[in-house]
């Protein structure tokens, strides 16, 4: 009997309602940002695209209120479909389609684990409703309930490009239109992190704790992969869809830490750590769809997304620069914005842990905080890569030297975005305990120890001293001292023709970090020279490439697989009408012994 | 949690602190010029130089944007403001919220040094560009060290006598001589542009924006000293604080600093990796140690 129509099809509570409210915090200022983005494009495919946003945006707040497995996975499949629509936008680029085909198969690949997930989860429950799952699950024996475990742990993770399954993200979201990757960037992979907690901890679980490590290391693993492609990359955008990775890698350390901890009921630590992911899943949606948006912004003005080509952008888009300085602020944890707010707490749950777990989990704790912070670290540098050779300096190339503001629709999205990291910074006294209680709520438990007292006071407190003692020096250097300031070039050790050729490259900057972790990147050098004569090189090109590991050792050879497999399968279709009545007949027969079997 | 009384207190020794604060470069430079039989410089040379930087006109690239005029504000004040934080943290009975407190504080270093990084970017030169470039990479590699040994100093241990203080300590140290540009990481007296790393990114300061920074750079110094002498010496200065028993750390810690610089060669850029992977590593077993309680 199959009971196709649930009882419960929606379902409104914490959980949901955090999530739809992360969803308006980004698509609205992204749509109000789009106007303008969008202007020159004819009247048709505004439509369409608008349409498709709605679509888009709408199935995403549906999947978070879904009420039961099926209406879940229908609104999972038309957030899917209606992105790749989005990311193939622009269908006349090869790159488009090419990035959409690689969105497709690895969302449904997700997808379809998802699905043999929910159907194991159906054949205990005969109901499709969560209420119903819940119930059954203390019928799933534990190999069965950790197989749904790794299927949904893989479905999921597919769409929120968790290391390994990352592939698709920098190629889709920057193909995607600006507002778009904002969108999918800084919304759609949490949506993934909000099936995680909702099957993970308030269906299945709490689970054993080794669910909650494997998290919390494939959140380390996401992390520095994350950060490290981030710092190789000169894209504009792809630099920020592997950051993407690099904060989901952040949020699941918080998440996969609540769990582990749930399920030692170690209580206030595991409350903390959801907090401190939650905290971070809502900076990172504003600063990630922050940032989208100035790239955006950027690609609007130039028509470029190679960073090596821009360059002192900050004197013709001077708003567009201030924005992605603060994005840029937040994303590097630097206080008193947001991103330092939640990965402080991040760093007090994994100390709180520490003082208050037995012997081993101690050293786990302690080495997840290393890697958050050698990935904060590496996030800084990346983004003084980021907006140093972006807008500061010379502009290396003509349109660089060409760029135009932004108009006041995409100013407007983009100052949207800007006040928002700087609210969930400041304000974190306001947002801190009201996510606390939507972690309480999520997890059941209550965790009255935990003050946010400090959390209150530090960050406004940071920012009153700056601004004081800032404004203190700023007022002595206007009128307090008598010293002047004068003009020149900058040193150029006597050559008195510096150019922008002479600036420092992206790639020249992160070629430190190519060095340190070449182990990793296995970078490799192609050069040419063409010769006039022995004496002479009339042409050298010099190119420094790095090695996409989890893409030349696991997916291409894949792909081969596949295809060869294919081409063999293809043996079984020679066009003979006699033979497919053949297999007609064995499949038949086939069918009618098992029939008898079972 | 905090009175009025405490904050007067803290912002007495901040303040002290951070006039000192040049005295101990001067100190340390005047430590390693006698062990190199020179007669050097006057151990109160630091404050003639920022005097000086204060009086003169600054020359300023036409290159630039608002971030070179607001770096040097910035990297100041927010290392005054870690200061003030770090004397917050002092190791005490709340460890948890120490312990935050002290993170906050790297963090806000962080600040300074971002800002410090993009300055350098900022007027288009390659000094500029390769210390900036420099800087980061040096300094995300320090990061988990230090906050590994901030850890050990608030899971119980700060204290000499405990191998997880020792080994903490030792880790702190090793940081702080890449934090504070110091022989074999980077080398203060040098303009070489293969070597240098900090001064390359303030190349094109000069007047009162090279002024704030450098006493921005004696402060960031005797924040990370402070911090060392809680490893090594908190037995003797937590109670009391004893300002005489204080300095005389300061300056044993200066002269540990002076004898290194005096002994051992600059390293390749390359190699710093593996010098601050061993002060990582100290610190993982500092923590480890700390865990069993030792």
């Amino acid at each position: 009997m199959i009971n196709f129509l649930p009882k419960q099809l929606f379902l409104l509570d914490p959980l949901a309602i955090f999530f739809l409210a992360v969803i308006g915090l980004v698509c609205i200022p992204s749509a109000i940002f789009s106007i303008g983005y969008m202007r020159e494009e004819p009247l048709k495919k505004k439509v369409l695209a608008w349409a498709l946003l709605m679509v888009f945006v709408l199935s995403m707040c549906s999947v978070v209120t879904a009420g039961n497995l099926f209406s879940f996975l229908i609104f999972w499949e038309l957030m899917s479909l209606a992105s790749y629509f989005l990311v193939v936008f622009d269908y006349k680029h090869e790159k488009s389609i090419n990035a959409g085909t690689i969105y497709l198969i690895m969302t449904h690949a997700g997808t379809a684990c998802l699905m043999a997930a929910f159907f194991i989860l159906y054949n205990y429950a005969h109901s499709f409703d969560y209420m119903a799952v819940r119930h059954a699950v203390v019928l799933l024996s534990p190999q069965m309930r950790n197989i749904v475990f790794l299927l949904l742990l893989v479905g999921f993770s597919t769409k929120a490009g968790v290391v390994p399954l990352h592939i698709w993200l920098p190629y889709a979201h920057p193909q995607a239109p600006s507002h778009v990757s904002s969108i999918m960037s800084g919304v759609m992979i949490k949506i993934a992190i909000y099936g995680m907690i909702r099957f993970f901890v308030t269906l299945l679980g709490p689970g054993p704790a080794w669910w909650g490590a494997a998290i919390l290391v494939l959140g380390m693993i996401s992390c520095l992969v994350g950060v490290i492609y981030a710092l190789m990359d000169h894209d504009l955008k792809k630099l920020l869809a592997y950051h993407s990775v690099e904060n989901i890698g952040i949020i699941l350390l918080g998440v996969g830490a609540a769990m582990f901890f749930a399920s030692l009921s170690i209580v206030p630590v595991a409350a903390l750590s959801m907090c401190a992911g939650l905290y971070h899943l809502v900076n990172h949606a504003l600063f990630k769809g922050l940032l989208f948006l100035c790239s955006g912004s950027v690609f609007k003005a130039t028509g470029l997304r190679n960073i090596e080509k821009m360059g002192g952008l900050i004197k013709a888009m001077p708003m567009t620069a201030f924005f992605f300085l603060i994005g840029a602020m937040g994303i590097s944890a630097l206080p008193p914005l947001n991103g330092f707010v939640s990965e402080w707490l991040t760093f007090q749950a994994f100390f709180l842990g520490i003082l208050q777990s037995p012997g081993a989990i101690k050293i786990f704790m302690v080495v997840s905080a290393a890697v958050l912070a050698l990935t904060s670290g590496l996030a800084a540098a990346c983004f003084v890569k980021a907006f140093g050779i972006t807008f500061l300096a010379m502009p290396r190339s003509k349109r660089a030297q060409e760029a135009r503001e932004a108009d006041s629709s995409m100013k407007a999205g983009m100052a949207l975005m800007a006040a928002g990291v700087v609210l969930f910074g400041l304000g974190a006294g306001f947002a801190a305990p009201l996510i606390f209680n939507i972690s309480q709520s999520v997890l059941g438990i209550q965790a009255t120890q935990i003050s946010f007292h400090l959390v209150s006071i530090i960050p406004p407190a940071i920012a009153a001293f700056l601004l004081v003692l800032g404004g203190v020096i700023f007022l002595w250097f206007k009128f307090g001292l008598r010293t002047r300031q004068v003009q020149y070039n900058t040193w150029d050790c006597g050559y008195y023709a510096l150019d922008s050729r002479n600036e420092y490259t992206a790639t020249a900057f992160s070629k430190p970090f190519r060095i340190a972790f070449g182990f990793f990147l296995l970078p490799y050098r192609k050069s040419e020279k063409i010769r006039d004569s022995f004496y002479h090189i009339r042409k050298f090109t010099y190119e420094t490439h790095t090695t996409l590991v989890f893409k030349r050792y696991f997916y291409e050879p894949l792909a081969r697989m596949i295809y060869g497999a294919a081409f063999k399968m293809r043996k079984l279709q020679p066009g003979s009408i006699h033979l497919y009545i053949l297999y007609i007949f064995i499949t038949l027969v086939t069918l009618l012994a098992l029939a008898t079997v079972f | 949690m905090m009175t009025l009384n405490n904050v007067i207190m803290i912002t007495g020794k901040a303040v002290t602190l951070a006039l000192f604060a040049p005295l101990v470069s001067g100190i340390i430079r005047k430590i390693k010029d006698t062990l190199r039989m020179r007669k050097g410089q006057s151990i109160f040379q630091p404050y003639y130089n920022i005097r000086k930087l204060f009086s003169k006109n600054e020359v300023i690239s036409g290159n630039v944007s608002w971030i070179f005029y607001a770096a040097p504000v910035i990297i100041f004040v927010s290392t005054a403001c870690a200061l003030f934080m770090i004397l917050m943290a002092q190791p005490g009975p709340d460890m948890k919220n120490g312990l935050a407190v002290l993170i906050a504080a790297f963090f806000v270093l962080g600040l300074g040094r971002f800002f410090l990084a993009l300055a350098g970017l900022d007027a288009g030169s390659s000094f500029g560009g390769m210390g900036s470039s420099r800087e980061m990479f040096i300094s995300s590699f320090a990061e988990p060290a230090a906050f590994i040994a901030a850890f050990v100093l608030f899971m119980g241990g700060g204290n000499c006598f405990k191998i997880s203080g020792l080994l903490a300590g030792i880790a702190i140290f090793m940081v702080t001589i890449a934090e504070t540009s110091r022989i074999p990481i980077d080398n203060q007296e040098t303009h070489l542009e293969l070597t240098m790393v900090h001064e390359a990114m303030v190349l094109e300061y000069s007047g009162r924006s090279l002024a704030l920074i450098e006493l921005a750079a004696h402060i960031k110094q005797i924040v990370f000293f402070t911090l060392i002498s809680w490893y090594f010496f908190s037995v003797l200065t937590l109670g009391c604080w004893s300002w005489l028993l204080f300095s005389a750390e300061i300056v044993f810690i200066g002269l540990i600093v002076a004898l290194i610089e005096i002994s051992v060669a600059k390293m390749r850029l390359f190699r710093v990796v593996d010098f601050l992977s061993f002060s990582f590593f100290i610190a993982l077993v500092a923590s480890i140690a700390a865990g069993l309680g030792l």
